[in-house]
């Protein structure tokens, strides 16, 4: 008989220790099973995402923030732009939710030590490279160069100005912030994240890049840093695609011959190059 | 095929039925339903299409009376083994949340109890070893499909009567269940006036000793063979050109937008087809709200939420769905599976509402070698 130990499909009841209100449509989760063995067995990678079930309503993929050695706690930046999103807005610290996962490959943390890293970054929050800068910032010394670029359409969309401050002050690293329209009081670059490539400092021979955001800027970013030099293999690209299941079984999130929930959703851009400017896929 | 063939006279066939009722199976079978043959709860030989057979053609499927007096003288209707395994719509887990706020989980499978399913053709059992391989080869193994499959003996019957617009032949997966991973349990081959029967498996050869029938003798055999044979003629075959690696160089050819003005985007094919596996998820909550039900149905990568994410729908238009469907089975499946995702079964193209027909589709792709 089907029980709940051999159900890949049931999400287990986790708590909201803290809701964190990131701006005007975006907030954090800090989540910890109910159930304290769960909680010390579960382990993650920087890029993976855990399934959440908002009670009578549904289930949504979300990449995971935290630091995967802080094993006590696992957050999550959630921007609302549906009904699932919509209702968990509505969730305050104590309130219950469903938690299964984490699923999927993630950032190349390891195989990037000791080399340069460069994170370029579109849209409003970005939070699958935010687990990757937060795991550098907590090992700084293990990492070469940090590039961080961060573009956003409207110098309204940037959030997280403080971050981006503290990451600044990191030793090695510098911090790009660029809009497509600034105003007058938008102190830094205007223009696509691709006219501050040539600013960022980095050995193509040995330098790992780490992006996500709207497929258009990572493709324009690709084609930008394969003409310096680095390997396709060395881009990695955080892909998103409707996910229903996580399990590799629904078929929503295909692209091409893989499956985004198992075989990514961090993919090497050599691995997806054949159908990534393609429309429709 | 290797395993040993016995024979009994047609007038016999309720005997297997009753020996697969008397271990405790629920017998599913073909019987005509709606103007089609369909697949349902069966306990008389009675129930059986005898001496029916269908004509189909892109769009159209028609039943008639048939001179041979054979029960399973037809092609498949549109649908046998999929749905007694990939339920079309399954409860995958429910939930409860109490006053206080803590919400509970649970899982409770269904009730289920040993099923035969007779009359199921090669292409059926094609289909089910890629499902198979999808649902319970893969990182997660799915509980519902396993607990449904280990349930399931399944009796194939050879086809001797494939439609016009079958094509089993040319994707190497009938007429007849050459089953070397004995993923049917036993194997019919209806003749004129009796069946060949061989067992595959532990279970099915349990069935065959309650049987107890005589071996067969060489003057069957040719029968079944000759039946092979002209079962093996089908003018239906796919294209000659490498469809797995030309598709995929045809990504923006104008074919897609000129089958696209015809395609109305209904999933039909996709429902019908014995190996799409896409299925979206729902919770659907109880009227009182303490309690919400988690179900999966199947869904179709022609729907307009298929490939919904934050506000876009990644294929807006019938073409890019179309493509998606088309490049998925025939090409980007060899990736997944080791192999294409179609078995010729026909089904998309007797029941697509316009007559689209997967072959013509397919050999609009093969540039100048088509």
């Amino acid at each position: 008989m089907i029980n709940a130990q051999h159900n890949p499909h049931q999400p287990h009841e986790a708590i909201i220790v803290e809701r964190i209100d990131e701006g005007a449509d975006m907030f954090s989760l800090r989540l910890k099973f109910s159930d304290p063995k769960l909680q010390d067995d579960y382990e993650f990678e920087p890029g993976q995402f855990n399934m959440l079930y908002l009670y009578g309503v549904g289930e949504i993929a979300i990449s995971i923030v935290s630091d995967p050695e802080d094993s006590h706690i696992i957050d999550h930046t959630i921007r609302i732009v549906g009904r699932v999103t919509r209702g968990m807005a509505n969730l305050k610290t104590g309130d219950r939710i469903g938690l299964r996962g984490p699923y999927g490959r993630g950032w190349p943390m390891l195989e990037a030590k000791q080399k340069d890293v460069i994170i370029v970054t579109g849209g409003l929050g970005c939070a699958p490279v935010v687990s990757a800068i937060n795991y550098i910032e907590q090992r700084r010394g293990d990492y070469g160069r940090l590039n961080i670029v961060q573009g956003v359409k409207h110098s309204a969309d940037l959030i997280w100005k403080s971050r981006y401050d503290r990451w600044r002050q990191l030793p090695q690293t510098r911090v790009f912030l660029t809009a497509d329209v600034g105003d007058v009081l938008w102190p830094w670059h205007v223009g696509p994240v691709t006219t501050l490539f040539d600013q960022m400092e980095y050995d193509p021979d040995n330098v790992t890049v780490m992006m996500c955001g709207p497929e258009g800027m990572m493709h324009a970013a690709c084609t930008h840093l394969l003409e310096k030099n680095i390997a396709s293999s060395q881009l990695f690209l955080s892909m998103e695609r409707n996910m229903q299941c996580a399990l590799g079984h629904c078929g929503h999130c295909q692209y091409g011959s893989k499956f985004i929930c198992k075989n990514g959703p961090v993919f090497s851009y050599d691995k997806i190059a054949d159908l990534f400017s393609v429309k429709g896929f | 095929m290797n395993m040993e063939q016995y024979y009994f006279q047609t007038d016999q066939l309720q005997w297997l039925l009753d020996n697969l009722l008397d271990e405790g199976y629920r017998c599913v079978g073909p019987q005509v339903r709606d103007g089609a043959i369909m697949y349902d709860e069966l306990s008389r030989v009675e129930q059986l299409p005898r001496g029916m057979t269908e004509t189909q053609a892109p769009g159209s499927y028609s039943l008639k009376k048939h001179a041979s007096q054979k029960y399973f003288d037809w092609a498949n209707g549109p649908q046998a083994i999929k749905p007694l395994l990939f339920a079309p719509q399954e409860k995958l887990w429910q939930s409860a949340q109490a006053a206080d706020g803590q919400i509970s989980f649970n899982t409770a499978g269904p009730e289920l109890k040993p099923v035969a399913i007779i009359g199921a053709r090669a292409c059926d059992i094609a289909a089910m070893k890629l499902q198979d391989q999808h649902f319970l080869q893969q990182q997660y193994s799915d509980p519902f499909y396993k607990s449904r499959r280990e349930n399931l003996l399944i009796i194939a019957v050879n086809c001797g009567h494939p439609a016009a617009t079958c094509f089993c032949h040319s994707t190497g997966d009938g007429p007849f269940v050459e089953d070397d991973e004995a993923a049917a349990d036993m194997v019919l081959t209806e003749l004129e006036h009796g069946f060949l029967i061989a067992a595959y498996t532990d279970r099915g050869e349990k069935i065959l000793e309650g049987l107890a029938l005589d071996g067969c003798n060489q003057q069957h055999l040719d029968e079944s063979a000759s039946i092979k044979a002209r079962s093996s003629i089908q003018d239906k075959q796919l294209p000659q050109f490498d469809i797995r690696s030309s598709l995929l160089k045809e990504l923006d050819n104008k074919a897609w937008d000129s089958i696209a003005e015809t395609c109305l985007s209904c999933g039909n094919c996709t429902s019908v087809c014995p190996t799409c596996f896409c299925h979206s998820e729902n919770d659907v909550p109880e009227l009182d709200g303490k309690s919400s039900s988690h179900f999966r149905e199947w869904d179709s990568c022609f729907s307009q939420g298929h490939s919904y994410i934050h506000g876009i729908t990644i294929r807006s238009n019938t073409s890019q769905r179309y493509r998606q469907w088309l490049t998925h089975k025939f090409s980007t499946w060899h990736d997944q599976y080791g192999r294409s995702g179609c078995v010729g079964c026909g089904r998309c193209v007797t029941w697509c509402p316009v007559g689209i027909d997967v072959i013509e589709s397919l050999a609009k792709f093969g540039g100048d070698a088509s």
